[in-house]
């Protein structure tokens, strides 16, 4: 997932990004250095690197935070379809639903959305793989859709997770909720619920760890330099 | 991956597994009410077919409008090839016209790889004489992963016209890649020569070789490439070769029967073994237009510059 922060930042940095000029133009110059270094650090996976900005029990009691969010918001969560978007908005998506069950009593359904076919950089790289789609099988049609996501940064890939529900089917609503919202928005897109605002710099990366893929939760914050690296191969 | 899909042979394990198991997500756009994606908006793919056919280049076709690309349709009857146009000036007046992909079949093995060196684009391979025809096999080993589970250890048995059979050149590599074990079945006069040298077994005895088999795939017999007497009769043919009801009996409980069509009911298969449940037939023409997808999509999705 944090690969796609990584390249929704290349194409961004070049058309005047909000963020610091300085880190735009030393982005602009090598427009996927970054990328590209973090995946080659990727070995090491040293979270030394990184500072912690988020323990394992913040993240669960964001996730429990957020869920009686989405209740209050939604009356009840009756209608709500959670949807995840891979790699790790999907471990987050079933997480919320697992806390509204406790909480509520009843199972809301939750799934998968991949948006790599709908992504408006894939001809800046070689073909990608393709992550897994699981629609539950109430459909979305008439639901609320939530669209789950770990880090929020220029809002391309929730540009294209629109777009992909609108060939799936017509939800009533669309929300989105994100463990960590970084800023620097590319698009005019919000997010409902937010796990914590984490102000940064272009230059830093955003790595969040969770135990159904990485083996632990954690927030991770570093500069690019020396960046952490994880599964980017995957996006 | 290559730039192009010229031979099954080309495919690495890692190659093969990612266009499958890209498929298989793809697979899922088919049932959705919106059966297209964006991703090939703006580009241009032509259907080049030298030869006839039905379900592949209709295959084609359907993966690449469903992925929003451009199709332009070619076939020789009533283009300047019947004026005696080249090859090779038929492929810098598509290159001129901006193709990004070239789905090529033609009559003589071999053209594909002419042609990918004379345009910028992907080639694609649908069939080159008796030589390959890899998203054949590309789509076989998808039916019959989803049929049965795994390609690993799988005993699949190649039935028929081996000789002329671009199918099973193609399945042949592209299953031993996968870990299947391929046993060819046929006429001693219709395999190949050359055959020592292919990653797979031999036998002329169908009988002994359907017990032991996952699956079976029958080839038609082609006659239009032949010009010699390879069997006494079509019926002795049937007699020794074909899939008939009480054959079929013979296959273990969950095995399947594949075709890759088109059939002659009655020569190489029987209709009520066509028909059976443990027919593929209908499904395998579903499942291309999932694996072209994905071939489509592996091949043009990405960045152009490609090292």
């Amino acid at each position: 997932m944090h690969a796609a922060h990584q390249e929704d930042r290349d194409p961004g940095s070049g058309d005047g990004a909000p963020g610091s000029a300085r880190a735009g133009s030393y982005q602009a110059g090598s427009p996927s250095a970054g990328s590209r270094e973090a995946k080659g650090s990727g070995a090491e996976g040293s979270r030394a690197a990184g500072r912690t900005v988020f323990e394992p029990a913040e993240i669960g009691r964001a996730v429990t935070r957020i869920a009686h969010e989405i209740l209050e918001r939604t009356n009840g969560a009756g209608d709500v379809v959670l949807l995840g978007i891979p790699t790790r908005g999907v471990p987050l998506a079933h997480r919320l639903a697992g806390r509204i069950e406790e909480v509520e009593g009843h199972p809301v359904p939750a799934g998968s959305l991949d948006i790599t076919m709908y992504r408006d950089d894939l001809r800046l790289r070689p073909a990608r793989a393709l992550g897994h789609t699981a629609v539950p099988a109430s459909g979305i049609d008439g639901k609320i859709v939530v669209l789950v996501d770990d880090v929020l940064y220029s809002g391309r890939t929730v540009r294209a997770a629109l777009d992909a529900l609108g060939d799936i089917g017509r939800p009533r609503a669309v929300q989105l909720a994100v463990l960590v919202d970084r800023g620097h928005r590319e698009l005019p897109i919000r997010p409902d619920y937010v796990g914590k605002n984490l102000p940064t710099s272009q230059r830093q990366i955003i790595r969040v760890l969770l135990t159904e893929v990485d083996g632990e939760d954690a927030v991770l914050l570093s500069d690019s330099s020396g960046a952490p690296g994880g599964d980017r191969a995957g996006r | 991956m290559n730039r192009h899909l010229i031979s099954a042979g080309d495919l690495t394990r890692a190659d093969a597994l990612l266009i499958l198991d890209t498929a298989d997500e793809l697979a899922q756009t088919a049932t959705r009410p919106i059966k297209k994606l964006p991703t090939l908006r703006g580009r241009t793919v032509v259907n080049l077919f030298f030869e006839d056919s039905t379900r592949t280049r209709i295959s084609f076709e359907a993966a690449a409008k469903r992925l929003s690309a451009d199709v332009i349709n070619f076939s020789a009857k009533g283009s300047s090839v019947a004026k005696g146009e080249s090859l090779k000036d038929t492929a810098l007046t598509l290159e001129a016209m901006g193709a990004d992909a070239v789905v090529i079949r033609h009559g003589a093995s071999g053209a594909p790889h002419r042609l990918a060196g004379w345009v910028r684009g992907s080639v694609v391979n649908a069939g080159d004489g008796s030589h390959e025809h890899p998203t054949q096999a590309l789509l076989d080993a998808f039916t019959m992963r989803r049929r049965l589970g795994r390609l690993d250890g799988l005993r699949v048995t190649i039935v028929g016209d081996i000789l002329h059979s671009r199918v099973a050149r193609s399945n042949v590599l592209l299953l031993s890649t996968l870990g299947a074990e391929v046993t060819l079945v046929g006429p001693p006069t219709l395999i190949p020569v050359a055959v020592g040298a292919w990653p797979c077994s031999v036998s002329y005895d169908l009988d002994a070789a359907l017990p032991k088999s996952d699956v079976v795939m029958m080839l038609r017999v082609q006659q239009e490439r032949m010009n010699a007497a390879y069997f006494p009769s079509v019926r002795e043919y049937s007699r020794r070769y074909g899939l008939d009801g009480t054959r079929m009996a013979m296959l273990p409980g969950h095995a399947v029967v594949m075709h890759p069509g088109p059939m002659n009911r009655g020569v190489e298969i029987a209709a009520d073994v066509a028909d059976s449940a443990r027919s593929t037939i209908v499904e395998q023409v579903a499942n291309g237009v999932s694996v072209r997808m994905a071939v489509l999509y592996l091949l043009l999705g990405g960045s152009e510059a490609r090292s």
